[in-house]
């Protein structure tokens, strides 16, 4: 029986320290984690390493969150790939925004690791619609 | 007298002519059977002349009336106008004829020869017989001359003049006798149309009462026959009745008594009349007592004098009425406190109220020279502005301004005089009226006005001017409020992005004491993990009251949007019971609820319900030391209101904190060393909350003895329906 290689991570956020817990936490939950620091990097790292799930910051410098999902979702290569958005900005709007620009999922600030780690396993379980599924 | 002639012609034809006592038998035959005295001296005549061949002959009837005369009654061989012209006047007692009446015998009368005839027998010898009277010693009935005065004629003229006299008498006294009654009979018919014709009823009454005369306008009143109408026959008994009433109180009252009035009724037209009774006693021989009455018609007499009293007195009314009238009308004018003059055509002053004698008269020795000159003044000017206007034409009225002068203190009166022409029927100017105002409060009125309006022009600049600063200082807040908007959608973004800077340094704070705490670092010694529990603990904190600015943000930038739907309130105490029951494990208080079990769904934002019931627990929860805290939660079927009451035994709230605490950044205490942490916002967001979702939050404390907060909210938004 060969075991299913770990669950790959991309984790967008230009807040290092931010990014090293959620790393630290992940990979200590037998996660594997990549990292990218603004939107082109996130991009370029969704198309290079097709990652499971991507934990998306909105505010990001140059291509921000909302940018880079929309074209991640607008690519047939990472199109089914979830999107979960994280964002320190708790108003009305930031969420539907995100939702607008197709993520799959909406998690506040501050969110503790063990909460990222329950979202990445809900969102991967099996039988959870995915929006990629929706598409022929 | 023809008549007469043919008769005694008639007679003598059919008369044979005898002698002696024949012929005398059939004259006294003849004599007897005459109807009047002419035809029974005719046949005597006539008889004499066949018997004894008289000529002529006359026969004078012996009229003793006032003046005695000899009259012819017939004659014989005498033409009759001749006849007819002789009478002979008895009172000449010289004349022939009177003495040869009053002879005792036939007196022979000589020819008289050239002289005027005495008689119409003409000149010659004449034998004059008188007439026997019926009884003796009356004057003699006649005279009988005849001509000529043979032996024969004398015999039998003397005998003619025995048996013709007294039958001349009787026949004349019959003839008398019928001429008197005729007389009298005319004199009564004539008496009757008299007191016929009277209009006032005249009665003659006897002892008893009865009418004997009534004149016509009194049988209308007082007699009546069957023939008449009922109601005409019941008046005249009426009247019958009043009458003798009235005769019978005139009886008993006697003459004496000024007037008897009787009232009668008028049988033909019902009317009322009034008499006055006037009545005589008369008394006669035959007829014994009697009175004349005559009613005389006072209907008219008492209509006219009762009319006249009517007048009298509307005229003392009237005098009266107008002397009131002229009393109040000088009271009016002496009140009147414009002075009114009555001046007539010759500009004299006839009539004037007393304002008017204080500036038109003085009274010398007690005014002073100065007064009286004023007076003076005054009346000159007066004078020359009521000439004009007699000479004026046609207008009637006419107003003008005098300036007069006060005699009494000199003051000037500018006066508005206007002056009313009283004209009489023929267009004559009779008077002038005149009325004097004066004008010194409406000149100052009219300075004053004009002072008042060109204040007002100030004002008016003065309001423009402060209406243009008004437009410029609105103008500087309009751009004020647009930059306060500014600032506060600036303060709103700002917050936003502190609130997220906040956030991302917490979230690794958080996050590392979370791996930290979980041993993701390797395991911690007690002392350690304790530290690092109060590192959490105050994360937490700071990012509740981040949370708490951010909502408090949100809700007042209209960013919070409602999310309304039905639950069951049930379920939802039963989750803000297990949030905090870690803040429940760390007191010793007891936390019971007591939810009703049949309270209906509840149609909300669920997610505000929830933070709202957290705070208030939490607070609860916070301050009270020790005893209690209760949950309940009922429904007001009559309000349709859902109340959630969070109530505790803690510290309690002083009436003047009571609104305080729902300010923003407020507690109680507000001192900076204050025992309880938290920074005072979670009441206020509570009430925001509640009054977006149309509810209400109230407090009932007291200190010492605990708090009651009550959260109402509609079972049903309002807007919602």
């Amino acid at each position: 029986m060969i075991a299913a290689p770990p669950t790959l991570v991309l984790l967008v956020d230009d807040y290092a320290d931010n990014r090293d817990i959620y790393v630290q936490f992940l990979t200590y939950s037998g996660l594997r984690v990549e990292e990218a620091e603004n939107g082109h990097q996130a991009l370029d790292k969704a198309f290079a390493l097709k990652p499971d799930v991507i934990v998306m910051d909105l505010s990001l410098p140059g291509l921000d969150g909302w940018e880079a999902t929309r074209r991640l979702k607008d690519d047939p290569r990472t199109r089914d790939i979830p999107v979960i958005a994280l964002t320190g900005h708790a108003l009305a709007g930031h969420s539907r925004g995100a939702f607008d620009a197709g993520c799959d999922a909406f998690i506040t600030k501050p969110c503790l690791p063990e909460r990222l780690l329950d979202e990445i396993r809900a969102i991967l379980a099996p039988g959870r619609p995915r929006s990629g599924d929706l598409t022929p | 007298m023809p008549a007469a002639r043919t008769a005694a012609g008639r007679v003598g034809r059919r008369a044979r002519p005898g002698t002696g006592a024949t012929g005398r038998l059939e004259l006294l035959e003849s004599l007897l059977v005459a109807g009047d005295p002419v035809q029974c001296a005719q046949r005597a005549l006539s008889w004499l002349q066949r018997q004894a061949g008289v000529r002529r002959g006359l026969c004078l009837a012996a009229d003793p009336g006032e003046s005695p005369r000899l009259l012819p009654l017939a004659s014989l061989g005498v033409s009759d106008a001749a006849a007819a012209r002789f009478s002979v006047d008895l009172e000449m007692r010289d004349h022939p004829l009177t003495r040869a009446l009053l002879a005792a015998g036939p007196v022979l009368m000589p020819s008289n020869g050239s002289g005027t005839p005495v008689t119409p027998l003409g000149k010659a010898e004449v034998q004059a017989v008188p007439l026997a009277p019926l009884r003796a010693g009356d004057l003699p009935a006649g005279l009988l001359l005849v001509t000529p005065p043979t032996p024969a004629v004398a015999r039998d003229a003397r005998w003619l003049g025995r048996v013709l006299g007294p039958r001349l008498a009787a026949l004349t006294a019959a003839g008398r006798l019928e001429e008197t009654g005729r007389r009298l009979q005319r004199e009564r018919g004539l008496l009757s149309s008299i007191i016929n014709a009277v209009t006032d009823p005249i009665l003659l009454t006897d002892g008893e009462g009865r009418i004997i005369i009534a004149n016509a306008r009194a049988e209308t009143l007082l007699a009546t026959d069957d023939e008449q109408s009922e109601g005409r026959r019941r008046a005249v008994a009426l009247n019958n009745m009043l009458f003798s009433a009235a005769l019978t109180r005139r009886a008993i009252e006697g003459a004496e008594a000024p007037r008897h009035e009787v009232p009668l009724v008028d049988p033909v037209d019902g009317s009322d009349l009034l008499f006055e009774l006037l009545s005589t006693m008369t008394s006669d021989a035959r007829e014994g007592t009697g009175i004349v009455s005559i009613l005389r018609n006072v209907t008219d007499l008492q209509r006219a004098t009762a009319e006249l009293e009517e007048n009298y007195r509307k005229l003392r009314q009237t005098e009266a009425d107008a002397r009131a009238e002229r009393d109040r009308l000088d009271l009016v004018i002496d009140s009147v406190a414009d002075p009114i003059l009555v001046t007539d055509p010759g500009g004299n002053i006839v009539m004037m109220n007393a304002p008017a004698e204080h500036l038109f008269t003085a009274a010398p020795g007690v005014s002073s020279a100065e007064a009286e000159r004023l007076v003076q003044a005054n009346d000159a000017h007066f004078s020359s502005f009521v000439s004009n206007l007699f000479f004026e034409g046609d207008s009637r009225r006419r107003s003008g301004s005098i300036n007069l002068v006060d005699p009494g203190t000199g003051a000037a009166l500018p006066m508005e005089a206007i002056s009313g022409k009283i004209v009489s029927e023929h267009g004559e100017v009779t008077a002038l009226v005149t009325i004097l105002h004066d004008r010194t409060e409406e000149l100052e009125r009219a300075r004053l006005y004009e002072e008042l309006k060109k204040v007002s022009a100030e004002l008016e600049v003065k309001v423009r001017e402060a209406t243009a600063e008004l437009v410029r200082q609105n103008e500087l807040l309009r751009r004020s409020h647009i930059a306060l908007e500014q600032a506060s959608a600036l303060k709103s973004q700002f917050l936003a992005n502190m609130s997220h800077e906040f956030r991302t340094p917490l979230n690794a704070i958080l996050g590392y004491t979370s791996m930290l705490l979980k041993g993701v670092s390797g395991e911690l010694s007690p002392h350690q993990r304790r530290n690092l529990e109060r590192i959490d603990s105050n994360s937490q904190h700071l990012l509740s009251i981040i949370n708490d600015i951010l909502d408090i943000t949100r809700i007042e930038a209209g960013k919070m949007p409602l999310t309304v739907a039905d639950f069951p309130l049930v379920d939802l105490v039963g989750e803000v019971l297990a949030e905090v029951e870690p803040l429940i494990a760390r007191t010793k208080l007891e936390v019971t609820s007591r939810i009703d079990r049949a309270l209906p769904m509840l149609r909300s934002d669920r997610q505000k319900v929830k933070q709202i019931v957290i705070n208030l627990l939490t607070n609860a929860l916070k301050f009270t030391p020790q005893g209690w805290v209760k949950l309940t939660a009922a429904h007001d079927p009559d309000t349709d209101l859902v109340a959630i009451v969070v109530a505790d035994s803690g510290i309690g709230i002083s009436p003047k904190d009571q609104q305080v605490v729902f300010e923003d950044f407020r507690q109680a205490d507000d001192s900076p060393t204050r025992q309880y942490t938290g920074a005072g916002l979670g009441l206020a967001i509570c009430r925001r909350l509640t009054s977006m979702l149309g509810g209400e939050l109230t407090v009932r404390s007291a200190p010492g003895e605990g708090s009651a907060f009550t959260l109402a909210l509609p079972r049903v938004p309002k807007d919602a329906g």
